[in-house]
């Protein structure tokens, strides 16, 4: 299929430069993390210490910010894994009119800008006199999840035969048996997958945050916050080389488990 | 036979015949509480949205009047207004087209050159950015464009500070540093965007078959013939498709302008400061259509064009 | 108990029912109140999906015990007969008995019949002994029976000593044997199998045919073998049922099917007829009826030589001849226009002989006794 045999140089560098391009900038915030200055961007770094990991490790709004931003995202997969699977399982085991409407509206909240979905349930929230809290972000980010674990799902299931759902009923399993050893075995790193993006998804959005949220900070708030006006520039740093580690994590464990369903 | 006893079978084994033999019931139930999710609490609020919309701020109390009227819908095109949805498609268009230019490279190399651990090596390099946090990637930026910054020294470095001045002295694209300018911005978001041109051009550049490209080249097409007349159109639904994800991304995006840019407000900043500080959410929620019906026109043009098989 | 080492599991030794006391007005008509009940009865059944009728009023008995073949072209319904008997499909009308109950309104897990599906459906995250005793570990039997039942069902389909192996790991012709052993350690009154050989190749067919009808007369379960390859359905079938467009053509034994064809679309489908029309037939044998002839019945002989009183004649010219090692296919235009294929075995004749005898002046002969008048 593929043509190694001449690689044009030009081609070679506009790859590695795209590829720089991607990732340096990365590396770049992994040194600021080591600089000795507080005030300002300045390069070369002036000097380097280490003394940034434990002011950050001993800050308490950061831990709180982190503490609501696993407890939002572990709800918000919760839910989007039930939904997602649901829809899945139900749009793979018939054909019924309204299917195509059901997997656009699936993908409707991550294809509309963000901030459509934000200020629409803000506003859906304001109507209704509702208070914000910790379940209005809960419910943000889960309308917008659903579509990671449906994704995962669906490929799976297109790729299992429908007829071992058929032969372990033929088999004497009902339903839930056969969802028990056959569809649950069959989807589960599937799941696993669509439920490590969903997490890091949630763990990572901000816009429909920025709507949704009243007082209280996700640890992505918490970045914006700093992003606009910089206050704790060392800290910050620290943090975003936290949060590059601990979204990557999900992200490569989830592409080892479904890359076969490519 | 076992089967027709009904004694000694669970509660589970009756359920499940119950809704077995009812396939209807039982889509409905695997159903409802995604579509309650969605269709009503997601898709309802969508409509709130469009409902306000209708509605007016009264300027004299700053209370909504919760009435139907267009009133709000013709104030969307004031000069400010107008001068916002510009600037925002403007540089929603820059971000696609050198998003584009820089991604099919890297997606025609991943597709017809990488093979095997290579291939997925690549494949992972740009999966990694695009999964990853977006608002850390925003900071990288902030990091690198500071006056103070590492782009600077290097540009000091290499002599070439007047060639920058130059630059940030233009009108529209310059300001005071690459920090706060349309320039630095607009290489900001083709850096965040990067990645979904990517892998929708690799995607359509996999499926151009090989003989094809042989059968071109058979033909006594010159490889830079081939490129043009084979290879680009089949990848052309590849980058209408990448190219929704730029521009809708761009449209909607206040994070970026609110770091990057200059005080030139954007789209998603408006529909922000309307909803926040002004509390004129009927505005916010009419500037929302905006992107919305540039996207649905987009949108249609893209499938025309033949981009969703690409998807 | 039939411990003496038999291969077959005691209960797989089972006695026929008797009939089940039925009131419903189809059973009276169709069998009289002696004889059991037949493991399979359709009365009226149809299948639709949308306009397509995959199954359109189909009535049939199985026998219990019987090897029954469904034989039919690509798309004529037999996979959805199938799927209604198991359960997977609900008939749109009509109604499908197993045993004299009407099954109407049970799901496939409470049928007693099981399936052998054309990929075979096993289970890529089980092992072979995982595979082949799901249906008992589904009912709860105790391991010790599970494992003893599990090692007696690998012997009888000769594959012991791979419990262990994944699906993946096996061969084609293995998996075959796994997906039967799966289907037949439950015991069930009724095996079905769908294009079960379709996937091996001639060799592996061939040998598998014969096993498979070798484990049926020692398990005495009713097979329902569905196959599209008529050869098949005749060396295995006791009976046979031949379908087209989602009906049934004609049900007899392999023997009544080939001899005496009852449409033309059997005669043609069921080994290879000639079948004559119109003024030809009139010609032949003076009346206009269609009749069918088998290729292998029609004897060629020199232009000169006697015909007899029993038998029918007609002159044409050799237009092709096809060398086919055991025998030789002819195709001889008639001077109506039409051809007709004969076929004769190479006893004496050698390749040269018969090559050289293209473009040749014959006459057609045979027995009256071997013409089949057809409908339609
Ligand atoms: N679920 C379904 N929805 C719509 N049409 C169907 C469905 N199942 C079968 N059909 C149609 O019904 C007809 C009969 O199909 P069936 O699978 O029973 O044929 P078959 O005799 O088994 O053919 P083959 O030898 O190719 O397996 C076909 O025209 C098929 O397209
Ligand atoms: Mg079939």
């Amino acid at each position: 299929m593929t043509n190694t045999s001449r690689k044009p140089p030009a081609l070679i560098i506009a790859t590695v430069g795209a590829l720089l391009f991607l990732h340096v900038p990365l590396a770049i915030i992994l040194l600021y993390s080591f600089t000795t200055d507080d005030r300002t961007y300045t390069f070369p770094l002036p000097g380097l210490t280490l003394r940034w990991f434990p002011t950050a490790w001993a800050r308490a709004d950061l831990w709180q910010a982190l503490w609501l931003s696993v407890k939002v995202a572990g709800v918000a997969t919760a839910i989007a894994l039930t939904l997602g699977s649901l829809i899945a399982l139900a749009i793979y085991r018939s054909k019924f009119f309204g299917r195509e409407a059901i997997s656009f509206l699936v993908i409707l909240p991550i294809a509309l800008p963000g901030i459509v979905t934000g200020i629409a349930l803000r506003s859906a929230l304001s109507l209704l006199d509702l208070n914000f809290s910790y379940w209005t972000i809960v419910v943000g980010h889960a309308t917008f999840c659903v579509v990671t674990v449906y994704n995962n799902v669906i490929a799976r299931l297109r790729r299992t035969s429908a007829s071992q759902i058929e032969a372990s009923m033929d088999l004497g399993a009902n339903s839930f048996q056969t969802f028990r050893y056959i569809v649950l075995p069959a989807i589960a790193t599937a799941l696993l997958a669509g439920g490590m993006l969903a997490f890091a998804l949630s763990f990572d959005e901000v816009i429909v945050t920025t709507f949704t949220a009243g007082q209280q900070a996700t640890l992505p708030i918490w970045i914006f916050s700093q992003l606009v006006r910089p206050r704790d520039r060392p800290v910050t740093n620290v943090v975003a080389v936290f949060v590059i580690a601990i979204t990557a994590i999900p992200i490569l464990l989830a592409h080892r488990l479904t890359s076969k369903d490519a | 036979m076992a089967t027709s006893s009904p004694t000694r079978k669970s509660l589970w084994h009756r359920l499940s015949t119950f809704f077995y033999l009812r396939p209807g019931l039982t889509l409905a139930a695997m159903l409802a509480a995604p579509l309650l999710w969605l269709g009503v609490v997601y898709v309802g609020s969508l409509f709130a949205l469009l409902l306000q919309s209708f509605f007016r701020l009264d300027d004299f109390t700053g209370q909504v009047v919760r009435r139907f009227t267009l009133y709000t819908y013709s104030q969307l095109f004031t000069a400010a207004n107008i001068d916002i949805m510009i600037r925002t498609s403007g540089m929603a268009a820059a971000v696609t087209l050198a998003c584009a230019l820089v991604a099919f490279p890297v997606a025609y190399y991943m597709a017809r050159h990488a093979e095997g651990r290579a291939k997925a090596a690549l494949y992972l390099a740009v999966l990694l950015p695009l999964w990853s946090s977006y608002l850390v990637r925003v900071y990288a930026w902030k990091l690198i464009l500071a006056k103070e910054g590492i782009v600077s020294w290097f540009i000091s470095q290499l002599r070439l500070d007047w060639a920058l001045d130059r630059i940030l002295q233009l009108p529209v694209i310059g300001g005071p540093s690459l920090s706060v300018s349309m320039l630095g911005m607009w290489l900001v978001f083709v850096y965040v965007w990067l990645p979904y041109m990517i892998l929708p051009i690799q995607a359509a550049l996999e499926r151009v078959p090989q003989s094809l490209i042989d059968a071109s080249g058979d033909l006594g097409a010159r490889p830079a013939e081939t490129f043009r007349k084979v290879i680009l159109p089949l990848a052309f639904p590849g980058v209408v498709a990448g190219s929704i994800f730029t521009f809708s991304l761009t449209l909607g995006d206040f994070i970026i302008p609110g770091t990057i840019g200059n005080s030139s407000y954007f789209l998603g900043q408006a529909v922000l400061s309307h909803q926040g500080t002004a509390g004129n959410v009927p505005m916010a929620a009419a500037l929302t259509a905006v992107p919305m019906v540039i996207m649905a026109v987009y949108l249609i043009i893209a499938k025309k064009l033949g981009a969703f098989e690409a998807l | 108990m039939a411990g003496g080492g038999s291969f077959a599991p005691p209960a797989l030794c089972r006695k026929p029912r008797e009939a089940a006391i039925s009131h419903s007005p189809s059973a009276i008509v169709t069998h009289s109140s002696s004889s059991p009940a037949p493991a399979v009865s359709f009365v009226n059944v149809s299948r639709h999906f949308g306009e397509v009728k995959a199954v359109d009023g189909v009535s049939l008995d199985i026998n219990d015990g019987e090897f029954f073949s469904l034989l039919g072209p690509s798309g004529s319904g037999k996979t959805t007969c199938l799927r209604l008997v198991a359960g997977f499909e609900q008939p749109t009308a009509g109604s499908i008995q197993l045993h004299g109950e009407e099954v109407a309104n049970l799901p496939p897990y409470e049928r007693d019949v099981n399936t052998v599906f054309q990929d075979y459906a096993l289970f890529p995250h089980m092992t072979v002994g995982e595979n082949v005793a799901y249906g008992l570990m589904i009912k709860k039997v105790p391991k010790p029976e599970r494992d003893k039942r599990l090692g007696e069902m690998l012997e009888l389909v000769r594959l012991p000593g791979l419990a262990g192996r994944r699906p993946s790991q096996l061969s084609g012709g293995q998996r075959q044997r796994v997906a039967l052993a799966r289907a037949l350690i439950n015991h069930p009154r009724v095996l079905l199998l769908d294009e079960p050989l379709g996937a091996l190749d001639l060799k592996l067919r061939q040998q598998m045919q014969i096993e498979l009808k070798a484990i049926q007369r020692q398990v005495r379960i009713t097979f329902v073998f569905v196959t599209h390859d008529q050869e098949e359905a005749l060396t295995m079938s006791d009976r046979l049922a031949v379908f087209n467009l989602g009906k049934i053509e004609q049900i007899g034994s392999p023997a009544e099917v080939y001899e005496h064809p009852a449409t033309a679309f059997v005669a043609g489908f069921v080994g290879v007829s000639n079948l004559i029309r119109g003024e030809i037939a009139q010609a032949i044998t003076g009346s206009a009826q269609t009749f069918s002839i088998r290729p292998e019945k029609i004897q060629l002989r020199d232009l000169g030589q006697p015909v007899s009183g029993d038998e029918y004649s007609v002159e044409g010219r050799i237009r092709d001849v096809i060398y086919l090692g055991m025998h030789t296919r002819y195709l001889v235009e008639l001077s109506g226009g039409s051809d007709l294929t004969v076929v004769e075995q190479n006893l004496r004749t050698t390749s040269m002989d018969v090559l050289a005898a293209r473009g040749r002046a014959v006459r057609l002969v045979w027995q009256k006794a071997h013409v089949r008048p057809v409908g339609n």
